[in-house]
């Protein structure tokens, strides 16, 4: 398949269904959904074939593809992937692939519901593929507003009304991508001269070395200001919760699986590949904003009584863990963070569907109205025991080696708080097991005996993610492998470059 | 003297004395909207036949009016910005007012006030240009009878608009007294630094700010934005603004180039208090007009930055940004247009549901507002990111910023209206009628922002070239 613009491809199919979907009548409901269902799988398809055909052996960027765009600016259709950004990109299309499937019983205007779905998709596609910084953004903000409009026409107002966390949402993450813009603006500025200037992200990457420490410095404070608020880094987290309590499930699905992950994928790519000498003054803060998100957001996660609500602060102490190994700055701790960005992805989708699933049968998401639940439905309930015990890091599923990857880098860099973290584990452990414990199991309720179990497509999140988890978690080599050949070479160059200029800060902590 | 070179302005007079006498000519009973159509007609005649002028520059009688491509790309845009306003405004204009048929005819002068701005080369004609617009705007403004706030509209902007014209005039008395000249070429040879004309420069800015609604020169803009007949807040938006900025960068930039020292730090704080106020005092308007006069107060500043760059790259973020704005306001009043007579209000909350009643509408009137909040990746983000990179190489890095945090407040007030626009049923399930005209400005308007804001080399090449014509 030479020549073939695979990624273009990837990216522009899901293009075309929105404008085929924009032209189908409203009432074509079941038209509309196997439409995107078709989009999808043509999607998903082509990137397994992508992560088959890329090649670990040769490593760096592969499937390149390149088209000047804005010459002036320096702006060019740049897309590629290496062994970073592959394994989200298949993460997204997994999830992506899952979402369609999870929204499969919306009724209420089925056809602009899967318009913005698919948009948030392609946004999200779109930011792991491009080299482009330039369009790197335009695909991040993409999702912004369809998200919005997500919540507002299709979430729920169970804790908080969907008005209010909509618009929580989207003021923190426009806030935040005004900050990453500043910062990719100030980088594009000073890295290189005037006609030489470009958003090349490979290119920036090369001229770092123009760029004096104090520069660094305030650039990366600027990305980390932006990409920690899409991170829900502490203290930037508190529109997460409410976000995906308000949204509808494929929308919490991507958002907690995905689009969080670009904030983490932005900091290893702009800031640790571009900026090393930024990275490693602000490391030991990073270290002690993810000890404080894994720690803190556990307990509260612990006191929820809402399922989503749980979800939602879990996932913030994972990221916890992602930043741990980011902030640690050596190959096996970053290697952890990007595996286990995939793992938390599938593991939390997994999660929010089958909450999702709940939801709609029982017609609620409050703790202590459940139970019992795997009498009527054992094939929800597995789905929740895959992702518990891959959230607990159960080995054998896909949590266990990012975890410990992380745990065994980071422990060289801090080990103070990396005990700190693994405690975490412990309360990790607690709220899972309750949740577990009191939704799934018990005595049977009465009340839910006329709920039916998951059937037909409302299983293909749980095949598909559920089967991933375990593939993965058997075969770890199969993620960190292609995770390693991205982050070895890229990391070479900042290891020399860190070792060349020593921290300002970085011994202090 | 080259007439060939007026051309378009000769043609838009005569169309205009066509309309009037064919109006006269028609029976009374008769809708004007076939005047209206031949309108559309001729302006879509001429804006084609512009293209053909590019490449003959000139200037008939003694450099007072000059033909570049900087003119010609300010005339399409106001030919443009007219046109897409008689779109949408037949069914607005034949339910509000009595008089639809001097409407257009109108228009039609006011039109070409603003192209003889655009080519205006001494101070002379800028303001014989600026009259010809003012004085018809006057009128429009108050024309809706019925409406006692219309009236009430046209009498203030009579007042203060006349005030103004006769600050600058004032102003360009006392340049005139000290130079010896109107022409710019020659107010730029005679220039020097002294207080008589600082003092001309300074009534001159003042009345040009009043004209773009600069703060603190912008008091007039929300009430008669908000009393004028809808289409005609839509073209003093995009083109009495636009027309004011063609002039002022010639003026600024030819004129008094050599006084940048001086006139740059007023400017500069002018234009980062344009920002500030409009932006926050738009959070607390419930009329959508009012609220997008104050967004285009603020609007007006950032445009205003880009002559602090003093270069080609600073004008030409400003082309680009007058031209998308122009689009995005096109596409927004539109919706207003649409959703007042359906209604009968512009509160913001009559724009609830409206999701519902018409997905297109709201789906353009989102775009149109995401746009001017400089979101990608639509025009709006690419016309912010020409203009502060324009001024950032030039050092006004304080203003970037300031830009940058203003422009995400404004996403609030923006986001309202599309919240109110995507929640909440309400209990008017009428459906909405929207005429082919205003769908086809609706759809044109949500191309445009969306294929500028994914590919704008075109258009920046455009702008480019206009813009080197100063320097």
């Amino acid at each position: 398949m030479a020549g073939f613009p695979l990624l273009t491809a990837i990216l522009l199919i899901p293009v075309a269904g929105i404008v085929l979907l924009a032209c189908l009548p409203r009432s074509a409901d079941k038209a509309v959904k196997l439409m995107s269902a078709a989009i999808m799988t043509a999607v998903l398809g082509l990137t397994l074939y992508a992560y088959w055909a890329y090649d670990v052996g040769l490593g760096g960027v592969q499937f390149v593809e390149q088209i000047s765009w804005i010459r002036e600016l320096g702006v060019s259709y740049a897309l590629g992937v290496d062994g970073i950004s592959l394994p989200l990109l298949l993460l997204t299309v997994l999830v992506g692939f899952s979402t369609i499937f999870v929204s499969w019983n919306v009724s209420d205007r089925p056809k602009e519901f899967f318009i913005h779905l698919l948009l948030l998709i392609v946004g999200a596609i779109g930011t792991f593929i491009s080299r482009d910084l330039f369009i790197f953004l335009l695909f991040y903000e993409l999702g912004i507003v369809p998200s919005y409009l997500m919540v507002l026409g299709w979430g729920s107002d169970k804790r908080v009304s969907r008005e209010y966390a909509g618009m929580k949402l989207t003021i923190y993450l426009l806030l935040g991508s005004a900050f990453m813009l500043a910062g990719v603006v100030s980088l594009y500025l000073f890295a290189l001269p005037d006609g030489l200037r470009t958003f090349n992200m490979e290119a920036l990457a090369q001229a770092a070395g123009n760029l004096s420490d104090p520069v660094q410095v305030v650039i990366f404070f600027l990305l980390l200001l932006g990409f920690g608020s899409t991170l829900s880094m502490w203290p930037f987290y508190s529109w997460a919760p409410d976000g995906y309590a308000a949204a509808p499930t494929g929308v919490s699905m991507l958002h907690a699986a995905v689009l969080k992950k670009v904030g983490a994928y932005g900091l290893i790519r702009l800031g640790l590949l571009v900026l090393p000498a930024g990275v490693a003054f602000w490391a030991p803060f990073i270290a002690l904003f993810a000890v404080v998100n894994i720690l803190y957001a556990a307990f509260v996660a612990i006191a929820q009584k809402d399922l989503k609500y749980v979800m939602a602060y879990s996932s913030i102490s994972h990221i916890g863990y992602i930043l741990l190994g980011f902030a640690a700055l050596n190959l096996i701790s970053i290697d952890g963070a990007v595996a286990n960005m995939v793992a938390h992805g599938l593991m939390s989708a997994l999660f929010f569907a089958m909450i999702g699933l709940v939801d709609d049968k029982t017609k609620t998401r409050y703790i202590p109205d459940l139970g019992g639940l795997a009498h009527q439905m054992p094939r929800i309930a597995a789905g929740f025991m895959l992702a518990g015990m891959s959230s607990l890091g159960l080995p054998g599923l896909i949590g266990f080696v990012p975890e410990f990857t992380i745990f065994v880098g980071a422990f060289r860099a801090y080990p103070g708080y990396t005990l700190l973290a693994i405690s975490g584990i412990v309360f990790t452990a607690l709220y899972i097991l309750r949740i577990l414990a009191n939704v799934l199991f018990g005595p049977r309720r009465a009340e839910f005996d006329q709920c039916r179990d998951a059937a037909g497509v409302e299983l293909v999140p749980l095949l598909v993610l559920g089967s991933v988890l375990i593939l993965f978690g058997v075969f770890p080599q199969m993620l960190m492998g292609m995770v390693n050949s991205g982050m070895e070479p890229a990391l070479a160059l900042v290891v020399q470059h860190l070792q060349a200029a020593p921290a300002l800060l970085g011994g202090v902590f | 003297m080259n007439i060939a070179l007026l051309t378009s302005e000769i043609a838009i007079v005569l169309l205009a004395v066509l309309l009037i006498c064919f109006d006269l000519l028609l029976p009374r009973q008769e809708a004007r909207r076939s005047l209206g159509y031949l309108a559309v007609c001729g302006i879509l005649g001429v804006l084609l036949y512009t293209f053909t002028q590019y490449g003959t520059a000139g200037t008939v009688y003694r450099d007072f009016f000059v033909v570049d491509s900087l003119a010609l790309f300010f005339k399409q845009v106001f030919l443009l910005a007219t046109l897409l306003t008689i779109l949408f405004s037949f069914d607005y204009v034949e339910k509000f007012t009595e008089s639809s048929g001097e409407f257009y005819a109108l228009l039609l002068f006011a039109l070409l006030g603003m192209m003889i701005m655009a080519s205006a080369h001494d101070l002379l004609t800028v303001f014989i240009g600026l009259e010809i617009m003012a004085v018809v705007f006057y009128v429009l403004v108050g024309f809706d009878m019925a409406k006692i706030k219309s009236s009430e509209a046209g009498i203030k902007y009579l007042i203060l608009g006349s005030a103004s014209s006769a600050v600058l005039l004032y102003g360009i008395s006392w340049i005139y007294g000290f130079t010896g000249s109107l022409l710019f070429k020659e107010i730029a040879a005679n220039m020097a630094a002294s207080p008589a004309i600082l003092m001309g420069l300074g009534l001159i800015t003042v009345g040009f700010c009043f004209k773009l609604s600069i703060v603190p020169f912008h008091m007039w803009a929300p009430d008669v934005y908000e009393g004028a007949p809808t289409p005609i807040t839509a073209l003093l938006a995009m083109g009495s603004k636009a027309a004011a900025f063609a002039v002022l960068m010639r003026v600024f930039l030819v004129a008094f180039a050599g006084l940048k020292l001086y006139w740059a730090p007023v400017l500069s704080v002018l234009a980062a208090l344009s920002m500030i106020v409009g932006i926050v005092v738009a959070i607390w308007q419930t009329g959508i007009k009012r609220m997008l006069a104050y967004s285009s107060v603020a609007q007006a500043g950032y445009i205003l930055s880009g002559l602090l760059a003093a270069n080609a790259a600073g004008v030409k973020g400003m082309l680009f940004y007058i031209v998308l704005y122009m689009i995005a306001t096109v596409g927004a009043f539109a919706v207003v247009v649409a959703v007042e007579e359906h209604s009968g209000s512009d509160a913001i909350e009559a724009f609830s549901g409206l999701s519902h009643k018409s997905p297109l509408l709201a789906l353009t009137m989102t775009l149109s507002l995401i746009s001017m909040a400089g979101i990608p990746p639509l025009a709006g983000f690419a016309g912010k990111l020409y203009l502060f990179m324009a001024i950032a190489g030039q050092g006004y890095l304080w203003l970037v910023i300031l830009g940058f945090v203003m422009s995400m407040i404004s996403v609030y007030y923006y986001i309202l209206v599309v919240k109110a626009m995507y929640s909440r049923k309400t209990g008017d399930e009428r459906r909405l009628h929207v005429s082919g005209s205003l769908r086809l400005v609706a759809m044109v308007s949500m191309f445009a922002t969306l294929f500028i804001g994914i590919y704008p080399e075109p258009l920046a090449e455009l702008a480019n070239a206009a813009a080197r014509v100063l320097w």
